[in-house]
C-alpha cells in the first residue's frame, strides 16, 4: 500500500479522540470510587474516629498520603506521554517523602526514648501491609488502564508512578482506619506497602504499558 | 517543524482535526510524512538497513501518531511530540530487527527538519498485516485505502451502517497497531 493511500485511511478515522489528561482524570475517580466502596464495605472508620479528627497526628496522616497521591498523579500526566519523563516533574515526588520525614523528626524530638520503639511497631504493622495494598489494587488497574492509552516512553517507570498514585489513594483511605498515628508507625510501615505497589505497577507497566 | 511556521500549521491541522475536521487531519498527516521518511532513511541508511524498510517504517509511524493523538497537549508544541513519538517507535522497530541501538532525541529534531518527498513506494508490511484482520475489517480497510470510498460509500455497499463502518475501521488500525507490535510476519 502507498503512502498516501494509508493517510487517506488514517484520515477517515478522525472521530475525536479522549484526551489523555481526560483518561487519567477518569481513572483517578474511577480508582477513588473503587477503593471508597472497598473501604465502606469491608474495612470503615476506626470507632474512636469523632475524637481522632481533633488530633494532629491523625490529619497529618493525611497530609502525607493525599501529597503523595496528588503529585503521583501530576507526575504521571507528563511521564504517560511520550517523551515524558522524571526530569520534569520528578522532584514533587519528594514531597511527600520530606514532610514524612520531618514529621518523624518531631516525633523523635518531642516523645521520650522509650516511646520510640512501642511507637514504631504500633499494633496494626499486619494490616498496614496488607489492607493497603489491597486498596490500591482498584486505583492501580484504572490508572495503567489510562496509561495504556497514553504513550510513556519508559512503561516501566509510568507503572512505577502509577503503583505510587495508587498507594497514596489507598495509603488515605487506610489512614481513617488505622489506629496507629506516630509518624514513627507511618514512616516504617506505609513505605513498605507502597514499595509492593509501586513494584507491581513497575512490573506489570513495562509489560502493559508498551506501544 | 522545518521552521517553526510549519510547526504551527501542523498544530492548527491538529487542532481542527480534534474537532472533527476530516480535511486539517488529512493535511497534517500530508505535511509530517515526509519528515517522518528523513529520519527513517537517515536511521536507516546509518545502520545499512536496506532502503525498501523506509516506507514500512514510515507507515507505522504515521500510524503510532494517529492512535496517540490524544497524548498531545494543546499547550505544549507539536514538533517535539512528534519527535518524541517517531524516536520512541523507531528504536522499537529497529530493535525488532536484532539491532539494538540508540538514538539521541537531538539527531531526530534535526532529521525532521528535513523533508522527504518520494512518496511513490508501495509497501510491503502492511498488505501482510492486512491479512491478519478480521474478514469485515479487511473489506472496510481495502475499500477506503485501495479503492479511495468514503465511509458513506463503503457503509452503503457492505449495507452497513456509516457509525459501524467508522468503529470498525477504528478497531482495524488498532489491531494493525498489535499486529506491528508483534512482529512482522
Amino acid at each position: 500500500m502507498k503512502t498516501d493511500d494509508f493517510i487517506n485511511l488514517l484520515a477517515k478515522d478522525f472521530d475525536r479522540p479522549w484526551s489523555f489528561r481526560s483518561m487519567l482524570a477518569g481513572a483517578v475517580a474511577g480508582g477513588i470510587i473503587i477503593a471508597a466502596i472497598l473501604f465502606f464495605a469491608g474495612i470503615g472508620f476506626r470507632p474512636d474516629i469523632s475524637e481522632a479528627v481533633r488530633s494532629n497526628r491523625f490529619l497529618f496522616k493525611f497530609v502525607v498520603s493525599v501529597s503523595l497521591a496528588v503529585t503521583a498523579i501530576w507526575v504521571a500526566l507528563s511521564v504517560g506521554r511520550p517523551g515524558g519523563s522524571l526530569a520534569h516533574r520528578g522532584l514533587a515526588l519528594a514531597i511527600a517523602p520530606s514532610l514524612l520525614a520531618g514529621a518523624a523528626v518531631v516525633e523523635l524530638l518531642v516523645l521520650p526514648e522509650s516511646q520510640w520503639v512501642p511507637h514504631l511497631v504500633g499494633h496494626n504493622a499486619r494490616f498496614c501491609l496488607t489492607l493497603i495494598p489491597l486498596l490500591a489494587i482498584g486505583p492501580l488497574a484504572c490508572l495503567l488502564a489510562a496509561l495504556r492509552e497514553g504513550a510513556p516512553s519508559n512503561p516501566g517507570l509510568a507503572g512505577a508512578v502509577a503503583g505510587l498514585a495508587a498507594s497514596g489513594i489507598a495509603a488515605t483511605f487506610y489512614a481513617a482506619n488505622c489506629t496507629d498515628d506516630s509518624a514513627l508507625f507511618v514512616i516504617t510501615w506505609y513505605p513498605i506497602a507502597t514499595l509492593m505497589v509501586t513494584t507491581a505497577g513497575y512490573l506489570i507497566g513495562r509489560k502493559l504499558l508498551r506501544w | 517543524m522545518t521552521t517553526s511556521s510549519q510547526e504551527n500549521d501542523w498544530a492548527v491541522w491538529m487542532r481542527a482535526a480534534m474537532i472533527g475536521d476530516a480535511g486539517a487531519y488529512r493535511q497534517f498527516l500530508v505535511s509530517v510524512a515526509p519528515h517522518v521518511r528523513a529520519v527513517a532513511r537517515s536511521r536507516c541508511r546509518s545502520l545499512g538497513t536496506p532502503e525498501g524498510e523506509v516506507e514500512d517504517i514510515v507507515q507505522e509511524v504515521l500510524l503510532t501518531i494517529h492512535l496517540k493523538r490524544g497524548t498531545w497537549d494543546r499547550s505544549r508544541p507539536i514538533g517535539p511530540w512528534v519527535a518524541a513519538i517517531t524516536r520512541n517507535k523507531l528504536i522499537d522497530i529497529l530493535r525488532q530487527r536484532g539491532r539494538h541501538i540508540t538514538v539521541p532525541i537531538e539527531d531526530v529534531m534535526d532529521s525532521l527538519k528535513a523533508e522527504d518527498p518520494t512518496p511513490e513506494l508501495s509497501t510491503r508490511d502492511i498488505d501482510t498485516l492486512l491479512g491478519h484482520l478480521k474478514p469485515q475489517q479487511r473489506e472496510i480497510v481495502r475499500s477506503i485505502s485501495l479503492n479511495g470510498s468514503g465511509i458513506r460509500e463503503t457503509a452503503d455497499r457492505l449495507q452497513m451502517t456509516e457509525g459501524a463502518v467508522r468503529v470498525t475501521l477504528h478497531r482495524a488500525l488498532k489491531a494493525l497497531a498489535v499486529f506491528y507490535r508483534s512482529g512482522r510476519p
